[in-house]
């Protein structure tokens, strides 16, 4: 079944909007240190903005983190940085998750679509799949992070009392409302890499969801 | 000299002009004005989307994936063998999302219901190559590109006394129209060939036509000063009722033709070819297969470039180029 050729790491999908820059490093500094399983992260920003980013945030975390290229592989102990003016999906090849990049139309104005990489991570990791929504001044995520979470998989959002804007993570609110728990959560900013951490483990375990119980 | 495509559509009456038809994914607005007489399937373009999220094509939540591969594998099958259209390389992740949008367009619910359709119905089949087939970009994509282009290959270019230039899989010719105005710029243009191609013969009429939307001219004068232009961007082009219409002088040494380079041959040796942003939608046996009709149709030292976020780095042919713009994903051929 293909959810199962994905192997058997988990996937973490990131997706932030304005203010993404602050949340992703905290985030960043805040997973566990022996944390591996790889990490996408989906942030709006202009077309212009190529290199930077991922230049910035190498500097918060020992993980090596890289903006994707076409037919990447998908390896623990990344960052992957969506490229500016793509689309970035996973998928689950016969060698190995790998990354495939499209220049479809933006979705909903956003291009990188954090819905769309969200989506194919479900698709292509199931119940492996972690989707995370940060702070944003638009729905982006919402859609994907509950099509994350009805293919098995697990999701977190920042707490909007805790975000830059708060419109982003309280659309994906609303849209994982009617999700069971614990497939889904709500967490302030600076344990949302924690959460994150732990939450990968639990997949490796075979464990679905995202309990908020300490470590 | 260009080898035809076996494909069924050239002589499909009406063209029924998909384009566009899906909802705001592509560029609209300034697209090339339809067939002049409307055939009897115009009116299919009003088919009801049923279910439709077109922001987000995807099957639904509950739909078994290891059944879509088998319904997607003999949908690719069934166009291949009826049409002649090769799609069973595509990418997987890019392909899946593309099929449903047309199924959501369709007013269908699966992937075997849009088999039957493109299969007993031509112009649905039509649909769907655009769905698969249209590549969406901008003049002047990417402008350290450009920059680069005309700092590292446009010196190469201007030892040769004549070459030949390769776009492979053009799309609507944006980038046709950009490489013309910068070899006019760069005083190359008449010792210049450009050969433009595209599986898609109704995106090539587009292309010819040399119309694009007026809202879209911001963008390409910002992309084309910072690629390096010197000249009035406007300059270019005349702005009508239907767009912004290019000068058609630019295309006096551009041949389009009908090309697929899933299934297709190389057919001359060019300087440098131009294939941005085309394998990104194929898997990596395909890719495969490209580099190296890339590499057979390229003269020693001919200059391959890629888009921005390709590469030749996990090809069986990197041996054989060296970089010239590594950043920019510009390569020779050296070998």
């Amino acid at each position: 079944v293909t959810p199962a050729a994905a192997g058997g790491e988990a996937v973490v999908v990131v997706g932030a909007s304005w203010g993404g820059l602050h949340a992703v490093s905290t985030i960043l500094r805040g997973l566990a240190a022996d944390h591996r399983a790889p990490l996408v992260l989906v942030q709006h920003r202009s077309r212009e903005a190529e290199g930077l980013l991922a230049r910035l945030l190498q500097d918060v975390t020992a993980l090596e983190v890289c903006e994707v290229d076409d037919k990447q592989a998908v390896l623990p102990g990344h960052v992957y940085v969506a490229p500016p003016d793509y689309h970035l999906l996973v998928e689950a090849g016969e060698e190995g998750p790998h990354f495939t990049l499209s220049t479809d139309g933006p979705v909903r104005y956003s291009r990188p679509s954090i819905d769309v990489t969200m989506v194919s991570a479900a698709e292509a990791y199931g119940p492996r799949a972690l989707a995370v929504v940060c702070t944003g001044a638009n729905d982006d995520g919402a859609r994907g992070a509950r099509r994350v979470v009805d293919r098995g998989g697990a999701a977190l959002v920042q707490d909007p009392a805790t975000a830059e804007v708060r419109t982003m993570p309280e659309a994906a609110c609303r849209l994982l409302a009617g999700a069971p728990r614990p497939r889904w959560d709500v967490a302030p900013l600076d344990q949302l890499g924690a959460r994150i951490s732990r939450a990968a483990r639990a997949v490796l375990r075979g464990e679905a969801g995202v309990r908020g119980a300490a470590a | 000299v260009v080898v035809p495509l076996n494909g069924r559509l050239a002589g499909t009456p009406g063209g029924a002009e998909g384009a566009g038809a899906d909802g705001g994914e592509r560029a609209g607005g300034g697209e090339a004005p339809p067939p002049a007489a409307p055939g009897p399937f115009v009116e299919r373009r009003t088919t009801p989307r049923l279910g439709s999220d077109t922001g987000l094509p995807a099957a639904p939540a509950t739909y078994d994936p290891a059944l879509e591969r088998v319904e997607v594998d003999l949908l690719l099958e069934g166009v291949y063998r009826h049409y002649g259209f090769d799609f069973r390389g595509y990418a997987y992740a890019s392909l899946r999302r593309r099929i449903w949008k047309r199924i959501h367009a369709e007013g269908l619910a699966s992937v075997s219901a849009l088999q039957a359709q493109v299969l007993h119905d031509a112009t649905a089949l039509e649909r769907l190559l655009d769905d698969l087939s249209v590549n969406v970009t901008a003049m002047f994509r990417d402008p350290a590109f450009w920059a680069a282009f005309r700092a590292r290959v446009v010196p190469v270019l201007r030892t040769y006394p004549f070459f030949r230039i390769w776009h492979a899989g053009c799309s609507t010719g944006e980038e046709v129209y950009a490489m013309a105005i910068l070899l006019e710029e760069e005083g190359l243009y008449d010792r210049a060939r450009v050969y433009a191609t595209d599986m898609n013969e109704r995106v090539l009429r587009r292309a010819r036509t040399g119309i694009f939307p007026l809202e879209r001219m911001k963008e390409y004068t910002e992309n084309y000063l910072r690629a390096g232009g010197a000249a009035e961007f406007s300059g270019y082009y005349t702005a009508g009722y239907d767009g912004a219409r290019f000068n058609p002088a630019l295309l006096r040494n551009v041949v389009f033709a009908q090309h697929n380079l899933v299934t297709d041959r190389s057919f001359s040796e060019f300087n440098a070819i131009l294939c941005r942003n085309v394998l990104i939608y194929f898997d990596k046996a395909l890719q495969a297969r490209v580099h190296r009709l890339c590499y057979d149709s390229l003269a020693t030292f001919g200059v391959l470039a890629l888009g921005s976020r390709e590469t030749l780095r996990f090809s069986t042919h990197e041996e054989c180029f060296e970089p010239l713009a590594p950043a920019e994903r510009i390569y020779r051929k050296v070998r």
